[in-house]
Order: structure tokens, then C-alpha cells, then sequence
């Protein structure tokens, strides 16, 4: 199990957590959703890679279990500006999922059960910067907030850790999701603060 | 399991109100989706989420998005094909 350490690229901790711009502190969990939540049983759960090619790589629930699984504790901030830190999880990290996958592809998209969509540059899903999630404080991740299984993006505001996950699409070209086509930013760093396009 | 509640599209004559001159609560919307029209007032409005989110109440697609930024308001009516809205009478033999 890897013991992943909160922090940003090096940032410095002090006694008084700095949090990005614009953001206060909650102790809550608010659950956010753009639309009623699925309802997804955990034997048909299924999360697929489809790169620029149209190769798919797939794994069934208990094939991601199997997996080297990681714990990391991080800190997350949601575009509606609360933040929360040291939250733990349990999952995979998107390095160990892309193991075998052969990309050149600079973009990916990812889709969900329920039809959201989110995009980010391939770069920011490896080199320990995103998970997929099944785990939340030691309980299953709830449906409310995401559960089976989400995206964990903590550099990245959190819209962009997308609940029910089900799969990414790798391509040449970036495709703005369903937030970023409603206005938000397309990249959404917190500690550049941008929410919106044009920010 | 829990799951988020929606409100009714009446909640969204102050948010529209702010970007349309016309009183939107007797507007009318085409689904794009499913083709049903209706009334906005009654689109299923997700609002705990980083914008408001109106749905259809036929087929439950997203009919529109509507994101207030501190200066700026965007609007995604994708997914209405037709929107009907009550206007003043334009004066005849005009
Ligand atoms: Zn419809």
C-alpha cells in the first residue's frame, strides 16, 4: 500500500492550512450533482480506456480490486469554493491503470454513468496525480458521492474528480465536458483560481 | 441511498429573469432530446451543483445550464430545440 503525503508539488505546510484563493474551510462533505444519481450494481460496474485508436482496455469490478491498491490523503477543493482537507481514500492509482495502455494522445475525457463528462490533460491523470476511488474514510464511497467508484483529482478543482466514473476517452484533441461547455474553466487549477473561462 | 433533491422550474424566474427581459414563468421549452414541450416552470432544476442544471421532466436530459459567474452569466440551451416566450402585443398594421 502507498502512503501517499497531502501537499501541492512542494507547497509548505504551516500550522494555518493555506488553502487556494477564494476558498473557506468546511468540516461537511456538501454533496454536489448536476442530475439524479445512477444507481450502479457492482457486477456490471465496468471502467474502460479507449485510446485515440479505439483500443479499449477493460476492467470488471473485481478485476480493479485486484489491483495494487493505494491510500492517499489529500486535500480537495470544490469550484462552489469549500474546501476540505486531509480527506482519505482508497483506490487505484490511473498510473497502475495505464500500465499497459499504448497512447499518444495528449487529452483525455472521462464519461460517466448518468451521462457527465470532464476533460483534463492526459498529464495531469499519471505520475501520481489521480486515482479512481471506491473507498472514502474507510467506508465504501456512497452514491452521493460517487460511489461504486469516482475520479480522485485533487490538484484540479473538483468537478474535474468525476463521480460514477466509467471510463476515459484518450485523444489528440481537447473536448470540453459538461461543465467546462457551461462556462467553467477549461483546466481549472484552484491556486490560479480558475473557475471560468477567460479566468 | 440518498440522492439529490430537485426543485421545480419556478425557481428559475430569478436566475432567467436576470438574463431575459420576459417574465420566463410561463415560457414554454421543446426537449431536444425527446421532443416533449412543456412549461420551464416544470423542468426538474438540479441547483446543489457548481451551476443550475434544468432538466426534462420526460426523458430527464439536460435541457439547460445555466452558470452565474461573479460577472458574467452563461447560458447552454443545447438541449431545448424550441423555446415559446410570452411577448407584448406587437401593434397591428405595424
Ligand atoms: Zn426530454
Amino acid at each position: 500500500m502507498g502512503i501517499i503525503t497531502p501537499g501541492f508539488s512542494g507547497r509548505p505546510r504551516s500550522a494555518a492550512p493555506e488553502l487556494p484563493p477564494g476558498q473557506y474551510l468546511t468540516p461537511d462533505f456538501p454533496v454536489l450533482s448536476a442530475g439524479p444519481t445512477p444507481k450502479v450494481p457492482r457486477d456490471t460496474w465496468e471502467f474502460v480506456i479507449t485510446t485515440e485508436t479505439g483500443a479499449e482496455h477493460r476492467w470488471s469490478w473485481d478485476e480493479m480490486m485486484a489491483l495494487p491498491q493505494q491510500t492517499p490523503t489529500v486535500d480537495i477543493h470544490c469550484v462552489t469554493r469549500w474546501s476540505k482537507l486531509g480527506t482519505s481514500w482508497q483506490g487505484v492509482s490511473l498510473d497502475t491503470l495505464f500500465e499497459d495502455v499504448d497512447t499518444a494522445a495528449d487529452y483525455a475525457l472521462a464519461h460517466c454513468y448518468g451521462g457527465y463528462t470532464t476533460n483534463l490533460p492526459l498529464d495531469d491523470l499519471l505520475d501520481g496525480q489521480a486515482w479512481l476511488v471506491h473507498t472514502f474514510d474507510g467506508e465504501e464511497l456512497p452514491a452521493e458521492h460517487g460511489g461504486p467508484a469516482r475520479l480522485l483529482v485533487p490538484h484540479l478543482y473538483f468537478w474535474k474528480s468525476a463521480k460514477w466514473v466509467r471510463g476515459i476517452h484518450l485523444g489528440h484533441e481537447d473536448t470540453p465536458g459538461f461543465w467546462e461547455t457551461a462556462g467553467y474553466h477549461d483546466y481549472g487549477d484552484p491556486w490560479r483560481e480558475q473557475r471560468y473561462q477567460g479566468d | 441511498m440518498t440522492t439529490l433533491p430537485y426543485v421545480d422550474g419556478n425557481m428559475l424566474d430569478g436566475p432567467l429573469g436576470e438574463v431575459f427581459a420576459v417574465d420566463m414563468s410561463t415560457a414554454t421549452g421543446r426537449c431536444a432530446h425527446c421532443g416533449a414541450t412543456g412549461p420551464v416552470a416544470a423542468l426538474r432544476v438540479y441547483s446543489h451543483a457548481p451551476g443550475l442544471v434544468a432538466r426534462c421532466p420526460t426523458c430527464t436530459e439536460v435541457m439547460m445550464r445555466l452558470v452565474r459567474a461573479p460577472e458574467r452569466a452563461f447560458l447552454d440551451l443545447r438541449g431545448t430545440a424550441l423555446l415559446q416566450l410570452p411577448m407584448p402585443q406587437v401593434p397591428a398594421g405595424g
